[in-house]
């Protein structure tokens, strides 16, 4: 008993992954035509879903139906015959083949490759004139930029005739244009009568560009609404299953003395390149400096030099002690033992070992720690797991089993471990880059007031993030840096977006400097 | 997808590696005009089923121990060392200058300071490459395997020039003095009653044991392992942790080149009780596979370096007893290596899918 008008009706599917109950008698039915987004938090069961959708994963129960017949996707193969187009977080795309040959990987008809790539080539003038999604088809993958690069994957999809198209987390890679173009593409299709199903954490995106949204959590459908009649603050309830705070909640800072200050701190890469060029900045006990700025203008770098990754010039002094800048006293260990806690930037690269168990990872970095040695030589596992259990609870890790590998935590998850570990550490200056990275709504609220929490302790800390709007909502001072340097200061009470936004493209010919 | 149970990607994967390995093995007898029933059966009563033929399993298994464990620490730390060959080598070297040379007063104390010598000179002969490693990044297997030419010159060198006795035409030192004779399990009480004729396993199979316990507490009780882990994992997660990447290297490789130089107290020690050319024989190389089919934990190691030991010495029954030539049991290695090690994913996504057949439509019987 299906009805036709929806393109893609789900009934009763549940998937169960040993013990965890990954998606419970999950509804749905998308309406042909319209875009429809899915949100949850990480590990509330979108990827299970879509992977059945896409034949990765086979349900334990219920059925599929695609324009109202029952249709049983067994592989990828069979999605691909019911018109299931899908666009992955990661890309597969071969990097040294053309956008042509890897639109025709897997299509390729005949033994020759020429009559499937002359035919390509008509198809996709055709859907780049209908869809304004042009790309050079002569172009190597490696030579676009990643929202071309998506294109591609959408391309590849219309190519196989989609009617259904599935995006996952499709912004995360993006900047801010790029989405809207992203967005506006999806319009046209939508408007050419395609299906598109979006499934994103972010709930501006949904808002702007969903007809209707399903909210999952813990592996249940929890509501499917229309995104006329809902609000972001009623999804994130729905998603997290309580009241979510969408804006930090701070009182005013009372910054102590000056713990870190630097002066003229210059790093050349490995290249020869000037990547931080004269950098000063004081940051006081109890404040908050945030760092704004497009990514790859010397943020990085200036972790990378206060956390003991790389070696810099310049002058340092924490708490009035000089700061070692190179050589001795300028690794990871002894910036540990002056009290800077550090939550770099790319969690997965360097705050985690993907493979150790999580109370593996609690340890690291601070494996010299007395508390988690039973001698001299022997160190004492079992008080370091004991340690992580405690940590997990306070910290809200879920699953909270401290033998699990990191890298079967979410990534909301993964970044609690990193953050429980290092806030944990009682530091002087707290060192904190991309906090919110691919971070859930539940997650993002809970780390943003950790951070302020410490700041309240007395904790220096510098806050790097892309994020505009975390940089506002929880500095008290921004400090915006463009091409290795700072532009200027300013205030986020009386400061915008624009003009911060001019400044991180190095344009200053506002007003004065403040020091 | 879907992941096996522990039991069967600990045991069932590699057992039905070895029965591939061993079929292809006998269509390999075959072929030469041979009887694989015959073969087998030879090795297994030549190495299993008499004391005296597990006196030289396990004298074999004892070597391998050694070098598989050599190999194993350096993989933790993400170092291939392929140089466990030279190393053993210049470990044979250790060992027969404090034999040579030192007054021992007891058989034990020669034992400490010869296994002592073959780990430092072990260590040593791996530091060159592993400095080259840590500081200038030269690759470690490129550097090793040259070390082990340089080493089968060295030794050549060494015995034909400087350790040869005047007058004695076999380039090899003269026979160790009698009171550093270590006792083989014949001569061990308790063992003595399993091992009632002279076999040259000997008390260095213990001392493996013990070493192979103590790797194990060393990568996963202390704070080094830990380092050797973390930095094998991931080199940029070291750097951020403050784990120094030239410590780390040095430090894994040197102790990975020492593992390597104590195999020389068991050949050359506990067996030849002097120093001959080519005294690892192979056995360096040997461990690459033993680490390999080990999954580079200690009881793994100590495992495959039975199986190895079994073959190593079925293989030279082959070639006592049958007309099935003794290289046969290096075609009996390398099919069992390519089983165990290169084609180890290609067993796991056939059982894989066998599994998830048993498991999706509805779980049949308890597992």
């Amino acid at each position: 008993m299906s009805d036709t008008s929806f393109a893609i009706e789900l009934k009763g599917i549940s998937k169960a992954f040993g013990p965890v109950q990954a998606n419970k008698d999950i509804n749905i039915a998308v309406p042909k035509g319209t875009i429809h987004g899915i949100i949850g938090e990480n590990g509330a069961g979108k990827s299970t879903l879509m992977s059945i959708l896409y034949g990765f994963y086979k349900a334990d129960s219920g059925q599929i139906f695609i324009s109202g017949k029952p249709t049983p996707i067994p592989d990828s193969q069979s999605a691909i015959r019911a018109g299931i187009g899908m666009v992955f977080q990661h890309f597969k795309l071969v990097q040294n083949f053309t956008v042509l040959e890897n639109i025709i990987l897997g299509a390729e008809e005949g033994a020759m490759l020429n009559t499937s790539l002359a035919r390509a080539r008509k198809t996709l003038k055709q859907l780049a004139d209908d869809y304004e999604l042009d790309v050079d088809p002569d172009a190597l993958i490696e030579d676009l930029s990643v929202g071309h690069q998506q294109r591609v994957e959408i391309l590849k999809a219309l190519y196989r005739q989609a009617d259904i198209l599935i995006l996952d987390e499709p912004t995360g890679v993006l900047t801010p244009a790029e989405a809207d173009h992203l967005f506006r593409i999806l319009k046209g299709l939508k408007e050419q009568g395609k299906t598109i199903i979006l499934i994103t954490h972010k709930l501006r995106e949904i808002m702007e560009s969903t007809d209707n949204v399903s909210v999952m959590r813990r592996g249940t459908m929890v509501a499917t609404v229309k995104t006329a009649e809902t609000s972001p603050e009623a999804l994130a309830e729905l998603m997290v299953g309580r009241k979510v705070l969408l804006e930090v909640e701070k009182g005013p800072a009372t910054p102590g003395e000056t713990v870190l200050k630097l002066e003229d701190l210059r790093i050349r890469d490995e290249h020869g390149v000037e990547r931080l060029k004269g950098i000063s900045l004081e940051i006081r006990a109890g404040e908050i400096l945030g760092i704004a700025g497009v990514a790859g203008n010397g943020q990085s770098e200036l972790l990378a030099a206060l956390g003991g990754m790389m070696r810099a010039t310049g002058r340092a002094t924490l708490k009035g002690a000089a700061l070692p800048l190179s050589g001795a006293g300028s690794d990871g260990q002894s910036r540990r033992r002056a009290g800077i806690a550090h939550v770099p930037e790319d969690r997965q690269h360097y705050g985690l070992i993907l493979d150790f168990a999580a109370w593996e990872n609690i340890a690291f970095g601070y494996h010299n720690d007395p508390d988690y040695q039973k001698n001299a030589l022997i160190m004492d596992n079992a008080a370091l797991k004991a340690d992580t259990a405690r940590k997990m609870e306070t910290y809200d890790v879920r699953p909270p089993i401290p033998a699990l590998a990191a890298k079967n935590f979410s990534g909301g998850n993964q970044q609690k471990i990193v953050v429980a570990r290092e806030f944990e550490q009682d530091p002087v200056l707290l060192l904190v880059g991309q906090p919110t990275r691919g971070v859930d709504i539940g997650a993002i609220e809970f780390i943003h007031k950790q951070i302020i929490a410490l700041r309240d302790k007395g904790v220096a800390v510098l806050l790097v993030s892309v994020e505009l709007d975390e940089i506002m909502s929880l500095s008290d001072r921004i400090a915006v840096m463009f091409d290795g340097q700072i532009m200027g200061y300013r205030d986020p009470a009386t400061t915008n977006e624009r003009e911060l936004g001019l400044l991180m493209a190095g344009i200053t010919d506002q007003k004065g400097e403040a020091a | 997808m879907d992941r096996l149970p522990r039991w069967a990607d600990l045991a069932l994967v590699p057992l039905i590696s070895l029965l591939l390995a061993a079929i292809i093995s006998a269509l390999v007898i075959l072929a030469i005009g041979q009887d694989p029933w015959e073969a087998i059966t030879v090795m297994v009563q030549g190495s299993l089923m008499s004391a005296y033929g597990w006196g030289y399993t396990l004298y074999y298994t004892t070597s391998f121990i050694f070098t598989g464990l050599c190999v194993t620490i350096a993989f933790h730390a993400g170092l291939f060392n392929i140089g466990g060959e030279g190393q053993a080598q210049l470990g044979g070297l250790g060992v027969a200058l404090a034999c040579l040379f030192i007054p021992w007063p007891h058989w034990s104390l020669a034992l400490i300071g010869a296994s002592l010598a073959a780990a430092a000179f072990g260590a040593a002969w791996i530091a060159i490459p592993a400095w080259l490693q840590a500081r200038r990044g030269s690759h470690i297997v490129i550097t090793t395997i040259m070390f082990n030419y340089i080493a089968s010159s060295l030794m050549i060198f060494m015995l034909v020039d400087v350790l040869r006795p005047p007058g004695q035409q076999d380039p090899s030192t003269a026979n160790f003095p009698a009171v550093t004779h270590i006792p083989s399990l014949d001569e061990l009480p308790l063992f003595n009653l399993i091992f009632t004729k002279p076999v040259p396993a000997n008390i260095s199979l213990l001392i493996a044991l013990a070493v192979a316990a103590g790797v194990w507490v060393l990568l996963w009780h202390t704070r080094l392992g830990y380092q050797i882990r973390a930095f094998g994992k991931s080199e940029a997660g070291a750097r951020y942790a403050g784990i120094s990447a030239t410590k780390i290297t040095m430090i894994a490789l040197m102790l990975s080149g020492a593992l390597a130089g104590m195999m020389a107290i068991n050949n050359v020690m506990g067996e030849a009780e002097r120093l001959v050319g080519n005294s690892a024989s192979g056995a360096g190389f040997i461990g690459i596979a033993v680490a390999l089919m080990g999954r580079n934990h200690p009881i793994g190691v100590v495992l495959a370096a039975l199986l190895f030991g079994f073959l190593f010495q079925g293989g030279a029954e082959l070639g006592m007893w049958t007309k099935i030539p003794i290289e046969m049991r290096i075609v009996v290695q390398g099919l069992v290596i390519l089983f165990t090690g290169a084609l180890d994913m290609m067993v796991r996504m056939m059982l894989t899918r066998i599994f998830a057949l048993f498991r999706n439509p509805r779980p049949v019987g308890a597992a």
